[in-house]
């Protein structure tokens, strides 16, 4: 057998359900966004072309999932429910750290699954309130919570589109540039990586994009993310790349 | 061996009843009317601790009388509407429900022999998609449930706030007129021996909220802060 049966076993629970793929967050002044490709795998087959991966987790907070999609949406579920709880029983929501840390014990929780291979790693992302600004936490599955700089990806596209994102960010950029460069991520990490979804133009499907500030999370409407699609497709055509950096 | 003293079950109930109202009507007024775009709830307070909740998407909650058992059967039924909203969907949570479980809760409470009956009185409002389907409960220390068509007042001087607000009343009013009618009403009278009307009570002493089907959020309930009910209470409309 050319498999030890623990590799069949995590090749076994991989075409079982559906993988959510890429998930990249970058900060700009005066806020944060998060955007998330639409396609989920089983092994190698296409489990769904217009999944949602990003979600909105209350007024202030937003969360992507990459990993097992059923228990990755249940997680958002009862995150979501419990952040809401809090806020209703205590009369006042939870501070930003507060979000993040719960988050990274409701991952913990799940390490169990996640050594059979039914792993959940969340992106959080947000607008802090008390201190006003845009912050970005990452998870490992044993529930360790990173605090995050400038930007992040998670996924099994995640190493193409930060390498993507060194070269494209700057802190300076605006809210659209902000989410042009993440949608130029997105498209380098399916260029490369075959579990992640690029902008479907035929069928008119594109990234979930959000963007949280002092006025709270929004979902950029589809018009929105088409238009900036469409000019970073525009610019493929004429270099399949991407925008070249300078050399030095 | 001594005997334990006969009292009537009439008697018993009548006792008990009027140790909740009393307790009851110490506490300043809440009122909970429909609008135009939904329910608001107005009270008199001038305390951080809240009268007026929210309970889930659509559902809001007020009551008066004691602090620490309207809190307790608050938390109760934001717990009940969150578990069921988790388990099921969120739009398996209804105020009926809740309405059900407080009643449930309140009448045993009342008529068991050994604790006290609670001293509060609850409402429990649901906003629908139309105005047809917008729906306030008003539940009494004893359990009984009340269905108001219109608008329900609780707490001790209840039948003098419903009595100035009654000519005014319609079921249409914008929002800023319909706060202005219930600020009306729950202002306290005023002393018999002073010249001048009472002043209307202000911003900093109400508490104040809406369930507005208009809002774009699946959560419905938001409250109103002291400089928004500033600016209802000035305007003119």
């Amino acid at each position: 057998m050319p498999h030890s049966p623990a590799v069949a076993d995590a090749v076994r629970v991989s075409e079982l359900a559906p993988h959510g793929t890429t998930i990249v967050a970058a900060g700009f002044p005066g806020g944060v966004a998060m955007a998330g490709d639409r396609r989920a795998t089983m092994g190698n087959m296409i489990a769904q072309r217009d999944i949602e991966k990003v979600f909105a987790t209350d007024e202030y907070s937003m969360i992507g999932i990459a990993g097992s999609a059923g228990i990755a949406v249940e997680m958002v579920r009862l995150f979501r429910v419990e952040l809401e709880h809090y806020e209703k029983i205590e009369g006042a929501p939870l501070s930003l750290s507060g979000k993040a840390n719960h988050l990274a014990a409701m991952v913990r929780g799940n390490l169990g699954m996640a050594l059979q291979g039914l792993t959940v790693v969340p992106l959080f992302a947000g607008w802090d309130t008390q201190r006003e600004l845009g912050r970005i936490f990452s998870y490992d599955p044993t529930g360790g919570r990173y605090e995050e700089t400038a930007f992040h990806s998670v996924g099994s596209g995640s190493v193409f589109a930060r390498g993507s994102l060194k070269k494209l960010y700057h802190e300076d950029l605006d809210e659209t540039g902000c989410v042009t460069a993440l949608v130029q991520s997105l498209y380098d990490a399916a260029d490369d990586d075959s579990a992640t979804g690029g902008p479907d133009l035929s069928r008119r499907i594109f990234p979930v994009v959000m963007v949280a500030t002092a006025d709270g999370v929004r979902r950029l409407p589809d018009s929105e993310v088409a238009a900036i699609v469409d000019q970073v497709v525009a610019g493929r055509m004429g270099r399949p790349d991407g925008p070249a950096a300078p050399l030095l | 061996m001594s005997m334990p003293m006969y009292v009537a079950p009439e008697q018993l109930m009548k006792d008990r009843a009027d140790f909740a109202r009393k307790g009851i009507a110490r506490g300043r007024s809440v009122a909970v009317s429909r609008y135009a775009d939904g329910i608001v709830f107005v009270a008199e307070n001038r305390s951080t601790l809240h009268k007026i909740s929210e309970v889930y998407d659509r559902i809001g909650f007020a009551a008066v009388g004691r602090y620490n058992e309207f809190e307790q059967l608050r938390v109760l039924g934001i717990r009940q509407a969150d578990l069921r909203g988790y388990s099921y969907d969120r739009a398996d949570v209804t105020g009926i429900g809740l309405a059900n479980m407080y009643a449930q809760l309140l009448g045993s409470i009342f008529s068991s022999g050994g604790d006290k009956p609670y001293e509060v009185e609850l409402a429990v409002a649901e906003v629908g998609d139309s105005p047809g389907a917008d729906v306030i409960y008003r539940l009494s220390y004893d359990g009984s449930v009340t269905d108001e068509p219109t608008f329900a007042i609780m707490g001790g001087s209840a039948e003098s706030v419903s009595k100035a607000i009654i000519p005014d009343w319609r079921p249409d009013l914008p929002l800023a007129t319909a706060v202005k009618l219930l600020v009306k009403g729950l202002t306290p009278p005023a002393d018999p021996a002073a010249d001048t009307p009472a002043p209307v009570l202000a911003p900093e002493a109400l508490e104040a909220a809406v369930l507005d089907r208009t809002r774009a959020s699946h959560r419905k309930f938001r409250r109103l802060t002291a400089p928004v009910l500033a600016e209802l209470l000035g305007s003119s409309s």
